[in-house]
């Protein structure tokens, strides 16, 4: 708890911002379905750098719980997303998104 | 103590079950031929079970007037006070809306116990009387359906206790008149009558709407005894009262054709001759009448109103006596004829003779239906001829049909002692009172009555038969049904008076005593104005002797000199040829209002409607298609492309928070 406090709140804003925007370029820019996944977790994983700062902070351990739940969506959905991905590969020979524009019709 | 006024919502129920019975299960000349149907109920069932619904209805009105009449004293749960009866009936809650009230319920009270009793006897013997006239028409179970739907609205219309229960039977009975004049639709002209009828009918209805709401905006009520009440305290002449009764009159005017909403009933003779006189004698046309007289106590607060009424019906009833002179349609002369009693009853309702004009509404019912139906034997018997000229010397072949003729022609002229002569006497009575000139005219209009309808009666029954060869050899009796209901209602014609024997003939006047609770209000706010017997008896005399006069004349001209009127190819001088086409105001109306409505809605049509209106509307439609077929292209399936506008869309979201 203490440790955390010991470096200023404005650090932590500063470095999960950095974090989010990464990931947000990352999905914006990259074409590899993949990365774009990772992307997306690099996200979640700044909101959830956040989350405990401001719980430690504040004092709630709220925050900290919301956390904990992230992870677990996070989880479930590569689990699902992977799982989609590997048969798009086997169906399509790609991850390359300007590829998949099947959801037109 | 068996309550007759408890059951009375049966009395209007009944024909409207009626209806129903006959209008579903009656044989229908136009599906039948086309559906195969099972075997429908026979023309004599249906027959019966429409006499019966009206008839039983004139049985109970029977017990609610003796009820009414036996326990003015009785303290009653409904009793308004002693001795002035007058029952609510209530029957389920309507319309609740805000501080807006309107129950469905009926108000038995003298007036419409009257009402009752003129609409379910006339009606009942109109209805026997048509199982006999309508006989061999293939449309007979519509025609009866009709009837009753007809006779139930009329009952609808003086039973309710408010306002809106009255429009609803005032609609009622337009909707019926249409049904009923355009009965034989294949005929174009008859839509055009029945169409004419319709549309006037909803000029004046507008009047009549607009009174209403004044009525609720100024009292708060549309109930009768609601806003009675609280106009009592009025004072007089003001200008919202003369605005509201001005606007019921305008209703008054359609439903009882009076000038200028009065071209509609001569046309309205295209219907079968029974609604001729059931529109005529027992309902739909006495709608006004019964309007007026229920608002009585508002036309007293506002004398203006009174004045324009009087004058109104005075104008009406000379006008139309005029055009009666030189018809030539049996049908059509007893059609003036109606709209120019119809302006003596208005004349009666202005100079405040209440009772007189509701006696005249009694009188006339009884001696009209009877002159309507006994044109109806005689057209009968001619095999559908309407014209008079082609007609003469029928006395002798329809001997009921020529008696009872002459007993409603002396009724209708007011020869002393037939019932037309005590009713007319008072309404001229208490004109006299009121305008010397008004009483003058009314004279003259009297003196033109007795003539053309003794004119129509000559040229009819007496002479040397006229027509063709074939209708002199099929000439006979009507059936039984329908001498039947003429006799009674001759019986009716004759002795009618006595229900309204003027105290200066040592009468004792049973008809305004028994109207006594409900024109009392009036009443005492009028300056009584009475004649001295001797006036009476003198204006009485004068009346009586011009008629007679008048009848001698048409005796003259049209028995003794065989006269006979010209042709319509003839040539006849201007005024009379001008009065012979109705003053041309149907040519006028034509001009005035048609004429200018077709331009403009001629030139609405092209201007606004296409230019404009059409513009907009296919500007709307043009515009939605083309921003789809834009839209529709971003939608690429590009999955880069979404998360693309996603991320801007979740920015613009933030921005706008945050701004």
């Amino acid at each position: 708890m203490n440790t955390i406090q010991n470096i200023h709140i404005n650090h932590y804003i500063l470095l999960s911002t950095v974090l989010f925007c990464i990931g947000v370029l990352g999905v914006l820019f990259r074409r590899n379905a993949i990365i774009i996944f990772m992307s997306v977790e690099l996200m979640l994983n700044a909101v959830n750098l956040l989350l405990v700062a401001f719980s430690s902070y504040w004092g709630d351990a709220a925050g900290q719980v919301f956390v904990f739940f992230v992870m677990v969506v996070a989880a479930a959905e590569v689990a699902v997303g992977l799982a989609i991905l590997i048969m798009i590969y086997r169906n399509t020979g790609s991850t390359d998104i300007d590829v998949l524009n099947k959801l037109k019709n | 103590m068996i309550e007759a006024i408890n059951y009375s919502w049966l009395v209007p129920l009944l024909p409207l079950i009626g209806f129903l019975l006959i209008g579903f299960f009656g044989p229908n000349e136009v599906t039948d031929s086309v559906f195969h149907r099972r075997k429908k109920m026979s023309k004599g069932l249906a027959g019966l079970i429409a006499c019966a619904t009206v008839g039983i209805g004139f049985i109970m009105s029977c017990g609610m007037f003796g009820q009414l009449f036996g326990d003015e004293a009785v303290g009653e749960i409904f009793q308004v006070g002693k001795g002035n009866p007058s029952y609510t009936v209530h029957l389920f809650n309507w319309i609740h809306a805000g501080n807006f009230n309107a129950d469905f319920s009926f108000l038995i009270d003298p007036l419409s116990v009257i009402f009752l009793l003129i609409i379910t006897g006339v009606g009942f013997l109109i209805h026997v009387y048509s199982i006999g006239y309508m006989h061999d028409d293939p449309a007979f179970s519509r025609f009866f359906s009709h009837l009753n739907l007809f006779i139930f609205f009329m009952l609808l219309l003086v039973l309710g206790d408010n306002y809106l229960v009255m429009f609803v039977g005032w609609e009622g009975v337009g909707l019926c008149s249409y049904l009923l004049i355009g009965f034989w639709f294949k005929n174009t002209e008859y839509n055009k009558a029945a169409n004419k009828a319709f549309i006037m009918n909803r000029v004046g209805d507008l009047g009549f709407i607009l009174g209403i709401i004044l009525i609720f905006l100024t009292f708060g009520s549309i109930k009768y005894s609601e806003v009675f009440d609280t106009a009592g305290s009025f004072p007089s002449n003001q200008a919202v009262m003369i605005t509201i009764t001005l606007l019921l009159f305008v209703g008054a005017t359609g439903k009882s054709a009076q000038i200028p909403l009065y071209t509609w009933l001569p046309d309205a003779m295209a219907g079968p001759t029974p609604v001729s006189a059931l529109i005529h004698a027992a309902t739909m046309v006495t709608a006004g009448i019964y309007m007026i007289a229920r608002s009585n106590i508002l036309y007293t607060l506002a004398p203006i109103s009174m004045d324009i009424v009087a004058g109104v019906g005075l104008f009406t009833g000379i006008f139309a006596a005029t055009i009666g002179l030189f018809q030539n349609d049996i049908k059509k002369v007893l059609a003036y004829s109606t709209v120019s009693q119809l302006g003596y009853m208005f004349l009666g309702l202005g100079v405040g003779a209440y009772t007189g004009a509701v006696f005249h509404v009694m009188t006339h019912a009884f001696f009209k239906a009877l002159l309507f139906l006994g044109a109806g034997s005689v057209i009968h018997a001619m095999s559908g001829e309407q014209d008079i000229r082609k007609m003469g010397g029928l006395k002798k072949s329809l001997r009921i049909t020529f008696l009872t003729f002459m007993m409603g022609t002396i009724a209708i002229s007011g020869i002393f002692p037939f019932s037309g002569f005590f009713s007319k006497d008072e309404i001229l009575g208490h004109a006299f009172a009121y305008n010397k000139f008004f009483w003058l005219m009314g004279v003259l209009g009297s003196v033109m009555t007795a003539f053309y309808m003794f004119r129509l009666f000559y040229l009819t029954f007496f002479g040397k038969f006229r027509g063709t060869h074939e209708q002199e050899h099929h000439l006979h009796e009507s059936p039984k049904t329908m001498t039947i209901p003429l006799i009674v209602l001759a019986v009716l014609s004759v002795v009618g008076g006595i229900f309204g024997i003027p105290e200066v003939m040592g009468g004792k006047h049973f008809l305004k005593e028994f109207l006594e609770p409900v024109f009392s209000a009036s009443e005492l706010k009028m300056l009584p104005k009475e004649l001295s017997h001797s006036t009476e008896i003198i204006l009485m005399a004068v009346a009586v002797i011009a008629a007679l006069a008048s009848i001698y004349s048409a005796y003259y001209l049209f028995v003794k000199n065989k006269n006979v009127p010209p042709a319509d190819t003839a040539h006849i001088n201007p005024v009379q040829k001008m009065i012979y086409n109705k003053y041309y105001m149907d040519e006028l109306y034509a001009k005035l209002f048609t004429k200018p409505t077709d331009w403009l809605s001629d030139k609405l049509h092209r201007f606004v409607e296409i230019k404009f209106i059409d513009q907009i509307v296919n500007f709307v439609g043009e515009g939605v298609t083309w921003t789809s077929s834009q839209a529709r292209l971003i939608q690429t399936g590009h999955i880069g492309f979404y998360i693309f506008a996603m991320v801007i869309g979740i920015i613009l979201i933030l921005l706008y928070k945050l701004v």
